[in-house]
């Protein structure tokens, strides 16, 4: 029985075994890192802010400074951004509303800077907008390059909407 | 390859692979780098395969003495039967 095939099989299989075992200690060590990163936004205008259908939009041109390298291991592959804008309404506790994200490929990219109009539409259910406070929150998906995906968010409150459409 | 042979394959085996795998996962944790890890690993397991797999010459040092064949003597085989009519198997069909 101890053939050629069956040492060969020997050796794939214990080294397949090992290999999952080894990438499962990578993906615990990743919870050895505690992350702190830091981003700053800032509303530099609203662009326009208007009834269209029967619900608020409004366009925005944001500054967004983030310093995400801390989310960073040598078990990372990737780190989804996004920014949602988050406030409440009397039908709703929490609306959630997406206007930015980026996909930061690697370390040297995650830090950075960026002015942009809101890349995907702030629409409302309804005509809650005018005079709103809402928050502006950064999260986070880390996606590792084995094992278990985390995510996170900051949330940045003390933004608000004009009391008129313009 | 004989019985000493094959323990000390199989125990070589597992002993380089978990070496490998210990080295590669300190060294790339400490290089911060996961592609230095998988490389080691690789490397640790085509050289384990070289080792352990084709049938070395050192695996073959302890070869199996059988006893002499004095009993096979003492009792000859008997002569083969005579042959049988193959015919009524198909004409049963």
């Amino acid at each position: 029985m101890h053939s050629f095939g069956f040492r060969a099989n020997a050796v794939l299989t214990f080294g397949i075994t090992i290999l999952a075992f080894i990438c499962a200690m990578a993906s615990v060590s990743d919870n050895f890192n505690s992350p702190r990163p830091s981003a700053e936004i800032q509303i530099l205008n609203i662009n326009w802010f208007q009834k269209q259908h029967g619900n608020d939009e409004a366009s925005l041109t944001m500054n967004i400074t983030a310093d995400l390298q801390s989310l960073f291991t040598w078990n990372t592959k990737q780190v989804f951004v996004f920014i949602a804008a988050e406030y409440e309404t009397p039908k709703n506790a929490l609306n959630q509303v997406s206007l930015w994200d980026a996909i930061i490929p690697a370390k040297e990219h995650a830090k950075f800077w960026v002015q942009t109009a809101n890349k995907y539409r702030f629409v409302d259910q309804g005509n809650n907008l005018r005079g709103k406070h809402f928050n502006l929150t950064l999260h986070w998906h880390v996606m590792p390059k084995t094992g278990k995906m985390f995510a996170n968010k900051l949330v940045i409150p003390g933004y608000r909407l004009p009391e008129e459409y313009r | 390859m004989d019985w000493q042979g094959q323990k000390v394959a199989e125990q070589l085996m597992q002993l380089l692979l978990l070496a490998s795998a210990v080295m590669a996962f300190v060294t790339g944790y400490i290089m911060g780098s996961f592609q230095t890890m998988i490389l080691i690993y690789a490397g640790g397991v085509v050289l384990t395969a070289l080792i352990v797999v084709p049938n070395w010459p050192c695996f073959n040092r302890h070869p199996l003495r059988w006893l002499d064949p004095l009993e096979a003597e003492k009792h000859p085989k008997p002569p083969p039967p005579p042959p049988v009519a193959s015919k009524k198997s198909k004409a049963k069909k």
